[in-house]
Formats: structure tokens, C-alpha cells, sequence
């Protein structure tokens, strides 16, 4: 019955346009009256509401009033005002509240829709009387009650996202330490997810340590990466390369059962890359080709191994 | 611009100053190869410490450098190359395959009386060990 309603109110709507301007300001003061006068019981019967509907299981039911009290009123001068800058920043500081403890999206968006159905509600009850009245306070309640919504899920979502950015911000620059073992000896262990991004942050981070720390062998341990495309395989060759110009020879270690699969399915070409099970093997293997100070890069290896062929 | 080639016991030592049009490294490539024969030397090191480019002329260049003293002789290595310059080689598929590179000249120097020692050695002395034994 109230689709009826509505959808009478479009109609209408497209003809009376010069008039509901003048009088919408007034209607929305009445809205909001009405709204002000109700406001203990609207906000007990929209409290009621989001326990029925399991929302907000994450928090308690005296929060969930207090909340939503805030809310309401928030909510009304937004309505009353026609701007949206103080409820934006409650939902910022809602959402920064709320995040931690778990709160979805989903829920979020579910309470203000909710809000909206109780004072919609509330309002077909009071003018169901006066249908034409109706339509025309609906007509100035719904497109401010649409935007109320949208601005508290996006002002949800983008917190949401902000944190999520610092916290890749953090993780990145925790993540890429070079070390030292002992002397031209580096060892690089990655842990995490590879990016584009930070594969060629690490690949620089590697270059300039290999040049300062003078390295002649370096052992990339990527025991703690889980899976690894071919984009990151091939990054991961080219720095096996240009470590090789600068010359250190690069052992690969701790490539997973997975990554070891998915390399040679998705055909990258690892045969230039020397590689050896574990941390532990890699570091010997470094240690052995550092005793052997006269073969220092895989260039040399491979022209050394022709050499003896020309001999012979 | 020309390069200085300069001796140093057994080795010539091509040092490249500044930024070198491909006339510049053909010149540079005719000259080493020349004086490789003409002073018996057993190595050549080629710095480009001072390049911040490296296009694929020269790559192909300073390859040709090695193979070609290989053929009078004498073992090749590049020096010096810049990180940034490393990795933007690589990216561009110019990776010096079969030629041999270290960090700097001291390196460089390293690794060249490594690899003379090691061949004679080889010819001299040693049986390569991998062959198997004749009855």
C-alpha cells in the first residue's frame, strides 16, 4: 500500500513542482517537529528494532541506545539543516569507534535504513488521514533521509579503508630488512604478500645494500611468502640479474611446495636463478662460494664450466 | 670523446669518463681488442662507474668486448655498474649474459688474478675433475 502511495507521489510530483518548493520548507520544519516531539519513542522503537534484527551483536544494549540517540539526533539536524558536515564527522568518529570492535559494513548500513523505515513509518501513521499531505512531506523527507544514509556508509567505508591504507603503510615498512650475516654475505628474508609495489622496493633496498655493504653472495629466503604470480617470479629473476651486474650471486631459498608448482606450471624461466631447499643449505652454499673467492658470479661459473670443454 | 686505456701489470683498464655516443664505444671496442694482442695482456677491466645509461648499443658493445678479447686471450670484466642502472638494464632484457661483472675496480682486479691463476692451474697441473678415470 505504501508503494501505491509513492509512486501517486512521483506523479504528482512532475506537476506541482513550482509549488512544492515554496512549501517544502515548511513541511520539512513540521517533519522535524514531529520528529523532536516523538523522539523518545521513535528512538526506542528503532533500538527495539536493530536488537530484533541481530545488528550490532558486537556491542551492548545501553551502547546501542546511546548510539542511537546520538545518531537520532544528529540525524534530525541534518534533516532540519540540509547540511551534512557535523553527521559526517559523527560517522567518522562513530566509525572510529565502532571498527575495533568488529562492526560490519552491512550493519551499519542496515541501522540507518532502519532509522528510515521508523520515522517513515511514524509518518504514514500521523498523516494516514491526509493522503496528499503525505506524499508531499515524503516528497521532502526521502531525498534527505537517502542522503543521510549514504553519507554515514561512506563516511563508514572510508574510515575503514584509511585504516586499512596505514596499516599497509606500517606492515611495509616493517617488512623489508636487509641483513648482514657476516662479511659479503646479505640475506634477505621476505615475509608476506609481494606487490608490484613493494617488489621493486625491495629490489632497490637490495641493490643499494649489496653496493654498500660491498656483498659478494646474497640468500633472497622466501620460506614466508605464501603464493607467488608470475609478475612477482619475474620481478624476482631480474633482481637475481641485476644483482649478478653488481656482482653478487643470489641464492634463492625456502620456495614452497605451492610457489615450486605454480613457477613451473605458469612457465617462468628460473634456470638462471640458483636455488637451494632451506635457509640453512643457502647459507652454507654462501659460505662455500665465498671461500671460493675466485669464482664470484654465475657468469663465471657458467663461462668456467665451457672452458674446460675447449681444453680438453 | 676518447677513453683512456691504461696498463696495470697483466691487465688494461678502460675507464669511461662520461657519457659515450656509439662512435665513442666502437672506437673504444677497436682499440681494446687491438691492445690485447699487441701487449699480451691475461685481462681487461672496463669501469662505468660514471655512466648513468646504458642503452643496448652499449650493452651489446661491452659484450662484444668480452667475447672478442676472450678470443685474443684474455678474460673480460665489467665494473661498476650502477644499482639503478642494474636494474633498469634488466628490465629492459639487457642482462650481459656470459660476461662476467663485479662491483668495483678493486673487485675487478680480484677477480681477474683469481681467474688467471685458476687456468693455469687448469692446463698446467689439473685434469678437469669431472672426468672419469681411464683404465
Amino acid at each position: 500500500m505504501a508503494d501505491t502511495k509513492r509512486s501517486m507521489s512521483v506523479s504528482t510530483r512532475a506537476a506541482d513542482s513550482p509549488a512544492l518548493s515554496e512549501s517544502s520548507a515548511g513541511l520539512l520544519r513540521e517533519l522535524v517537529a514531529h520528529l523532536r516531539q516523538n523522539r523518545t519513542q521513535l528512538r526506542e522503537e528503532w533500538a527495539r528494532r536493530i536488537t530484533r534484527a541481530e545488528l550490532l551483536t558486537a556491542m551492548t544494549e545501553e551502547e546501542i541506545f546511546a548510539e542511537a540517540t546520538a545518531v537520532y539526533d544528529n540525524y534530525v539536524e541534518a534533516l532540519e539543516t540540509g547540511t551534512f558536515e557535523a553527521l559526517q564527522a559523527y560517522s567518522r568518529r562513530l566509525s572510529e569507534r565502532i571498527i575495533p570492535r568488529g562492526v560490519e559494513t552491512d550493519e551499519v548500513v542496515g541501522i540507518v535504513l532502519l532509522l528510515r523505515d521508523v520515522l517513515a513509518r511514524s509518518l504514514f501513521n500521523k498523516y494516514q488521514d491526509n493522503v496528499e499531505k503525505l506524499n508531499r512531506i515524503l516528497d521532502s523527507y526521502e531525498p534527505a533521509a537517502n542522503r543521510i544514509a549514504n553519507t554515514v556508509a561512506v563516511g563508514f567505508v572510508e574510515e575503514r579503508e584509511r585504516i586499512i591504507r596505514q596499516q599497509q603503510e606500517a606492515i611495509r615498512e616493517l617488512s623489508t630488512p636487509v641483513l648482514q650475516v657476516r662479511e659479503r654475505l646479505l640475506i634477505l628474508p621476505i615475509i608476506g604478500v609481494i606487490d608490484p609495489q613493494r617488489a621493486r622496493q625491495l629490489t632497490e633496498q637490495l641493490l643499494r645494500a649489496i653496493r654498500a655493504n660491498r656483498a659478494k653472495v646474497v640468500v633472497i629466503d622466501v620460506t614466508g611468502v605464501a603464493a607467488m604470480d608470475s609478475g612477482v617470479a619475474n620481478h624476482l629473476v631480474q633482481t637475481v640479474e641485476a644483482s649478478r651486474l653488481l656482482g653478487a650471486t643470489v641464492i634463492v631459498t625456502g620456495l614452497s611446495p605451492e610457489i615450486a608448482q605454480t613457477l613451473v606450471t605458469i612457465g617462468v624461466d628460473l634456470s638462471e636463478m640458483a636455488t637451494v631447499g632451506d635457509l640453512q643449505g643457502g647459507i652454507e652454499e654462501a659460505e662455500r662460494l665465498l671461500a671460493d673467492r675466485a669464482a664470484p658470479t654465475l657468469g663465471s661459473l657458467a663461462t668456467r664450466e665451457i672452458a674446460p670443454e675447449s681444453q680438453r | 670523446m676518447e677513453v683512456p686505456i691504461l696498463r696495470q701489470g697483466q691487465y688494461l683498464i678502460a675507464s669511461i669518463q662520461s657519457a659515450l655516443t656509439d662512435a665513442d664505444l666502437s672506437h673504444l671496442r677497436e682499440a681494446l681488442i687491438a691492445q690485447v694482442g699487441r701487449s699480451r695482456c691475461r685481462g681487461v677491466i672496463v669501469d662505468v662507474t660514471a655512466l648513468d645509461v646504458m642503452d643496448s648499443f652499449a650493452v651489446r658493445t661491452l659484450r662484444d668486448i668480452a667475447h672478442m678479447a676472450r678470443l685474443r686471450g684474455a678474460e673480460t670484466v665489467i665494473v661498476g655498474i650502477q644499482p639503478d642502472v642494474a636494474f633498469a638494464m634488466v628490465q629492459l632484457g639487457l642482462t650481459l649474459k656470459g660476461v662476467a661483472t663485479v662491483l668495483d675496480l678493486e673487485e675487478g682486479l680480484a677477480f681477474l688474478d683469481g681467474r688467471t691463476k685458476d687456468r693455469g692451474l687448469d692446463t698446467r697441473f689439473k685434469r678437469p675433475p669431472s672426468s672419469p678415470p681411464r683404465g
